[in-house]
């Protein structure tokens, strides 16, 4: 795969955007359980994911669209965005990226091409397609990227957008982040649901014509090999394309709320997960997509765990300035409150 | 251009702004082959079929395929071919058109326009006879429209199309092929503009869309009886012209409102409900709703026909209407 001949340069930029969402998903959690009212409702975080969203984005060029869900903070911050608007945006600050109408669940950066986050499961799936469609109609060689995750499969918008993707050969990838797979499953497997009835999640796709690949959402260089290459077909005129992109649960996303098992992440438990809390050491060993990089940069000599180390104290001062920005900043005067109803 | 039909003049509105903004584009079932209805018919000759789209039968994906193209720089028009079909795809209207531009706190606008077709006429039974504005009125970051008359349907088509919201454009079946003698006048093309239709002093009669024409009727038969009444086509459901409603109250003290649609939770309650907060001392009598039963539409001719509000009909509860005191009741 293509994503073995990522320089050193750009696989410590991607570590540096997977460190800084990990760091600023601690601070969401953080700022959940330390304050009654500033996160009310759920939330999700996207801890142990950050290899398949800072993967895939990295094959997205400046004017390129991209769409998610409940789980974006991560896809936001891996897109480019900064998690101070983004922190601000969860916490209902004005200075929050959608001024603090969006909250957690639909951080939006239309300077950064992220058009909508939906919270309907699979609301946002028809709506790229809708991107894909306008730049086909525009004859531009942009590309329209959709996050979803695997319960997607199960609502009728992904199978008619599917459809009429297919039908319509638009520039649509559509990523699907299955983070319901065991280690090995990753790379092989089957899909361990009971609520789906297809084994494979991309046969689905293949029934409709479209070119299907499983990925490695573990591995940054996998996800990002293969987005560079679908992006650069896709810009072609060869999509729509479907991905799995297959990863292993965080053990503090097992419950109904995150919860930081052992506190935040600590380096040491990246170089040895024996020191961790027991039921983080597993997914350490074999799932961390954040410590399996760490570790294969170390041991193949493309960074030292000092260098390491230094982005990580780089990306923790970043979250926690964050923090302190979004909660200095102001709430929405209710004087506010019929803004933006109509355009 | 006198003695137009609804239909025609509706599709010269789309095509003049499909003329003057190549972003505009019409998506939906068989519409490149004229619709149900023949609003499109002829337009794919002029613009062919990369602006005048068929898709398959997938209401929420046509939508939501509208609304992606929408914020990412086109402005579609989506024609679902009965409006009891929008119920699949309420997800992408509700959830995703109504409110990209508030959850994005501004940054994002949805410049889509939402063509729908109702009204209980031909007998074509519940699934596709029903009037569901109420509904699209209700939720936040929506507009609604539904003209009553050819030149109006020109209009505000076009006013639609430039609108930066979402407009669902509410389209009668029974008014598609009748002609209108006024024809197209040049008017103003604004949303949220209510129209005094006949002028009258006893009672202010509210309605929109075909419920207009047995209105108009129903007050040409109350003149004959020496009844005046003044009717009011609100043209625009949201916005809301409340102030010309309220205008009309203050010289007339009595106010009905007739549409097609089911009375209960229908906009009759919600224009009652505005006009008792803000004129309560103008009424000489409680506001009367006309509409349709609390019943799916039957499709039974004898059946439908009791279903829809007539001119006999209005004109004999307005009647009724003009005898109630407040001392005696009704």
């Amino acid at each position: 795969m293509a994503g073995s001949e990522l320089s050193v340069d750009t696989l410590k930029s991607a570590l540096h955007r997977m460190m800084l969402i990990r760091r600023a998903e601690e601070q969401v959690i953080d700022l959940a359980t330390s304050f009654d009212d500033l996160i009310r409702g759920h939330y999700h975080v996207y801890i142990g994911q950050e290899a398949s969203g800072v993967g895939a984005c990295m094959a997205l060029g400046p004017d390129d669209y991209m769409f998610t869900t409940h789980r974006n903070h991560g896809h936001v911050i891996a897109r480019g965005g900064e998690p101070s608007p983004v922190i601000a945006e969860i916490i209902g600050r004005t200075t929050g990226y959608n001024k603090g109408r969006g909250g957690t669940f639909h951080v939006i950066a239309k300077h950064l091409g992220v058009l909508q986050t939906s919270a309907i499961v699979g609301g946002c799936v028809p709506m790229a397609a809708g991107a894909a469609f306008s730049i086909k109609k525009r004859g531009t060689d942009q590309v329209s990227l959709v996050f979803f995750g695997d319960g997607v499969l199960e609502e009728g918008a992904f199978h008619e957008a599917l459809n009429m993707s297919s039908l319509w050969k638009l520039p649509l990838i559509m990523m699907c982040e299955n983070n319901s797979v065991l280690p090995e499953g990753r790379r092989q497997g089957e899909y361990p649901s009971s609520s789906f009835a297809a084994t494979q999640l991309a046969d689905v796709a293949k029934a409709m014509n479209v070119e299907t690949h499983v990925v490695d959402g573990g591995d940054v260089r996998e996800v990002a090999g293969l987005l560079t290459e679908l992006a650069h077909r896709t810009r072609a005129g060869e999509g729509p394309f479907f991905i799995e992109s297959r990863m292993t649960r965080w053990p503090g996303n097992r419950g109904s709320f995150p919860e930081l098992i052992g506190g935040p992440h600590q380096m040491d438990w990246t170089w040895d997960p024996g020191t961790a809390d027991a039921r983080l050491q597993d997914w350490l060993t074999n799932s961390d997509p954040v410590s399996l990089l760490c570790r294969s940069l170390v041991e193949e000599g493309a960074m030292t765990r000092e260098e390491v180390e230094e982005i990580d104290a780089a990306t923790r001062k970043e979250a926690e300035e964050a923090r302190e920005f979004a909660l200095s900043s102001p709430t929405p005067s209710p004087e506010s409150a019929m803004d933006y109803i109509f355009a | 251009m006198a003695n137009l039909r609804f239909v025609d003049a509706l599709r010269e509105g789309i095509a003049e702004e499909m003329r003057a903004d190549p972003r505009v584009m019409i998506l939906g079932e068989d519409v490149a082959v004229g619709g149900a209805f023949g609003v499109t018919r002829g337009l794919v000759d002029e613009f062919g079929h990369g602006r005048v789209i068929n898709t398959p039968i997938s209401e929420d994906t046509i939508m939501g395929i509208a609304v992606g193209a929408a914020v990412a720089g086109k402005r579609p028009i989506v024609e679902i071919m009965f409006v009891d079909f929008i119920t699949l795809a309420m997800n992408q209207l509700v959830n995703h058109a109504a409110k990209v531009h508030f959850m994005s706190g501004g940054q994002l606008a949805v410049p889509m326009v939402i063509r729908v077709q109702q009204g209980a006429q031909g007998g074509w039974g519940s699934q596709h006879s029903q009037s569901l504005e109420a509904w699209f009125a209700h939720v936040p970051g929506l507009k609604a429209v539904a003209p009553g008359s050819a030149a109006d349907a020109n209009r505000l088509i076009r006013a639609s199309i430039r609108d930066d919201s979402p407009v669902v454009f509410i389209e009668h079946r029974g008014l598609y092929f009748r002609h209108d003698p006024d024809g197209l006048e040049p008017g103003e093309s604004v949303l949220g503009k209510a129209h005094i239709v006949r002028e009258g002093s006893d009672i202010t009669l509210v309605s929109y869309s075909r419920m207009l024409t047995e209105c108009l009727e129903a007050a040409e038969d109350l003149a004959g009886k020496g009844i005046s009444v003044e009717v009011i086509d609100l043209r625009s459901l949201v916005p809301l012209d409340i102030d010309t409603v309220i205008e009309s109250v203050r010289k007339t003290n009595r106010l009905a409102v007739a549409h097609e649609a089911v009375v209960q939770g229908g906009l009759g309650a919600e224009i009652a409900a505005r006009v008792q907060e803000m004129a309560m001392d103008y009424l000489d009598a409680p506001v009367l709703r006309i509409g349709a039963p609390y019943t799916p539409p039957p499709a039974s001719p004898k059946l439908e026909r009791a279903f829809v509000p007539d001119r006999a009909g209005i004109a004999a509860r307005l009647h009724r209407m003009l005898s109630y005191s407040k001392e005696e009741g009704s």
